[in-house]
């Protein structure tokens, strides 16, 4: 009986401690990304575009400043060669820390942080929203798609009504993703604003599903390397725990038979 | 009371003997391990050993982190993000220290609750639980220290929240609040002495955690039957009893396999489902989060802080009758603590012969709706507090507070217990057919 009821209590904490709490943001929808479940992977094209849509776009406002550019040849990221990531590293001017001097940027260096426009930093975006709470602030619905951060970005970036308004001097644009409804961002993406190498198609649904893949990247570098680790400590425990069980049976059944009811 | 008799470890002549005349530490390492467990001990028995296990990983996964992180305002964001794009598996130790912070936590409330069906307070063991409350204070204050560490908007605005607390005693408060911040505000200071204690309480809990085993290992442990071990001659001891090597060596390593393994899916496959988007936002003293709010294991505690607002007649009461010391807010701070006094006086407060609720039928009920009740807790401590959920906190702060203040000495008098068996061996062989047949 207790044991039922311990059950049944450790399986709600489990669903209840999504961190989830009620939020004023709108309806979030749920993004079929690759890199999601336990064995997720990025889609390398998809991060290149990303990268793509990031630097002809959102870089104008929004920095990466947590992320180092030599990042991008990583395996499990964008995975670009090398001498592209020189070259790509080379349009950035970069106040050099030892001589305080400015230079081009090399891949050792960070992408650099953008505050002029008063846009918060992306690096961490995809981790620091949630897209999903409910049911009633429980969580569940985080444990089945993610915690939604991805989605979030997408939802955002394509949830504007075409509305605006005018306070102190700024002007604000409706889009019910936002916390309070009303956002400073322009609507960045049109269709067909960045054209993709691989000739993927460029409306903004597609671009924002990109850049927000791009930018789970930018939060979550490892994130392959962390599932494959799990993977396989899951899979090694899952053996370890199987041998354990039968050292135990074998071990008890010299002193305790079989249950009686 | 004595020890349950049994063999004790016998030095060879030679260097084993020189040994033991001048520090009988194999002694001490045989008998802790070889100590006789009551047989009949259910699975509930099994998160010592995993909250020994979380104790280790925790300091070792601290240590390295420490070896890359930096405690400073300007540098301990970037230095996590360090940790988690440059450090060699930095990211696996750092999701391994956070997530393990909950599964401590998981662990010890499991643990509590055991005690709590299962009568574990009762004599001769309220210095184990006495300690074992001390041990739950000292992780809540690590686990908090330890959350402000990453410097995100959850850590600044959790400590400036918990830190006030502080700040609503009357008179002392806000001197009180200040020499805990090192300042008038978190900040750097605050960082730093926060650090240093984090990195302090684990080994103080590692202490305590010593005199917690010492104390059980003195009196032996409780059982499912809440029946003490028979103690007249070794034989009859072993009749109750099987050695802690092997038997429940291997079956708590059993279930620490089963339990890690489901630990690292979460930290593997999903490891920032337990905390809050906001700690990825760096600090910002200028920007206040739209919801503070705390770690999921703090939540039933933080509910009970929440629940006791101005207008319930309670606190009014209290404020009037102490002449507008005790207001609202420091009332809410006292609920919360003694919420946990509660707990930690139960031994004194449950007045029954019975130990185990096992054998209480009208406790069981009563103890099923205070584990409701603590789920309840943590879920309406994440909530706003508007609408319905200041009535359903109250409703259930109440409740916890009725469980131990009146509920459990009543019980003791007005409730009719169901025999027990006369001994462990008794009870075994109504559950276990002999193995030789």
């Amino acid at each position: 009986m207790f044991r039922k009821i311990a059950i049944s209590a450790v399986s709600a904490l489990a669903l209840m401690t999504g961190a989830a709490f009620a939020s004023e943001g709108g309806h979030v929808e749920d993004v079929a990304f690759s890199f999601e479940g336990p064995f997720g992977k990025f889609d390398e094209h998809q991060l290149q575009r990303g990268l793509q849509v990031f630097t002809e776009v959102c870089s104008a406002c929004h920095g990466l400043k947590f992320v180092p550019i030599r990042s991008l040849s990583d395996e499990g990221g964008p995975h670009l060669p090398e001498d592209q990531v020189r070259a790509y590293a080379k349009q950035f001017t970069i106040t050099d820390k030892d001589t305080g001097e400015d230079r081009e940027g090399v891949p050792s260096d960070n992408f650099p942080a953008n505050t002029g426009a008063g846009a918060p930093d992306l690096s961490l975006m995809a981790k620091a929203r949630a897209g999903f709470h409910g049911p009633y602030g429980l969580g569940i619905n985080q444990l089945l798609r993610g915690i939604g951060g991805p989605e979030y970005i997408v939802s955002l970036l394509t949830g504007f009504t075409g509305e605006t308004k005018e306070e102190a001097g700024s002007t604000f644009y409706e889009n019910h993703v936002f916390s309070t409804g009303w956002i400073k961002m322009t609507p960045p993406l049109s269709d067909g604003q960045v054209t993709f190498a691989d000739g993927a198609p460029n409306d903004v649904k597609h671009m924002s599903e990109d850049v927000a893949a791009f930018l789970m990247w930018t939060a979550e570098p490892k994130l392959m390397a962390r599932k494959d680790a799990g993977f396989k400590a899951v899979l090694f425990l899952a053996v370890l725990a199987s041998l354990l069980f039968l050292t135990n049976k074998r071990l008890w059944s010299k002193v305790k038979g079989k249950k009686l009811h | 009371m004595a020890g349950i008799p049994h063999d004790h470890y016998e030095p060879k002549p030679g260097f084993q003997t020189w040994l033991h005349n001048r520090l009988p530490i194999v002694s001490i390492a045989y008998d802790t391990l070889m100590i006789p467990t009551p047989k009949n001990l259910n699975w509930m028995w099994i998160w010592g050993i995993v909250l020994a296990f979380c104790l280790g990983l925790q300091i070792v996964t601290g240590v390295v982190l420490v070896m890359h992180y930096t405690p400073h305002v300007d540098l301990a964001f970037k230095s996590v993000e360090h940790i988690m794009r440059d450090v060699n598996g930095g990211y696996m130790i750092r999701y391994l220290h956070a997530n393990g912070a909950s599964l401590f936590f998981l662990a010890v409330y499991l643990h509590i609750f055991r005690g709590l069906y299962y009568g574990s307070y009762k004599a001769p063991r309220e210095v184990t639980w006495i300690i074992g409350m001390l041990i739950y204070l000292a992780m809540m204050a690590t686990g908090f220290m330890g959350y402000v560490l990453p410097w995100g908007q959850m850590s600044f605005w959790g400590a400036t929240v918990i830190t006030g607390l502080f700040g609503a005693i009357p008179g002392v408060g806000p001197t009180i609040q200040e020499w805990l911040l090192g300042g008038p505000a978190v900040d750097n200071a605050t960082l730093n002495r926060f650090f240093s204690l984090h990195y302090l309480l684990p080994f103080v809990i590692a202490a305590l955690v010593a005199l917690h085993i010492w104390a059980f290992h003195t009196t032996g442990n409780n059982n499912p039957t809440g029946v003490e071990v028979r103690r007249g001659s070794k034989e009859e001891a072993a009749k109750d009893t099987l050695p802690f090597w092997p038997y429940f060596v291997i079956k708590d390593l059993f279930a620490l396999a089963v339990v890690v393994m489901v630990f690292f899916a979460v930290v593997g496959f999903m490891p920032n489902f337990l905390g809050h988007p906001d700690n990825y936002i760096e600090a910002n003293a200028l920007a206040t989060p739209a919801h503070i709010v705390p770690e999921w294991y703090f939540l039933p505690f933080y509910a009970i802080l929440r629940a006791f607002t101005a207008d319930v007649w309670v606190v009014q009461l209290v404020h009037f009758v102490t002449f507008g010391i005790v207001d609202a807010k420091f009332f809410g701070v006292l609920a919360m603590f003694g919420a946990i006094a509660v707990m930690a006086l139960v031994p004194w407060l449950d007045t029954s012969s019975v130990r185990s609720g096992r054998y209480r039928p009208k406790f069981k009920a009563w103890f099923y709706l205070l584990c409701i009740d603590f789920v309840v807790l943590m879920w309406v401590g994440a909530m706003p507090t508007d609408g319905i959920y200041p009535y359903i906190s109250l409703i259930a702060a109440t409740y916890w507070f009725a469980y131990f203040l009146v509920i459990l000495p009543l019980l003791g008098v007005l409730e009719k217990p169901l025999p027990q068996p006369a001994t462990i061996e008794e009870d075994f062989k109504s559950h276990y057919a002999n193995p030789a047949e």
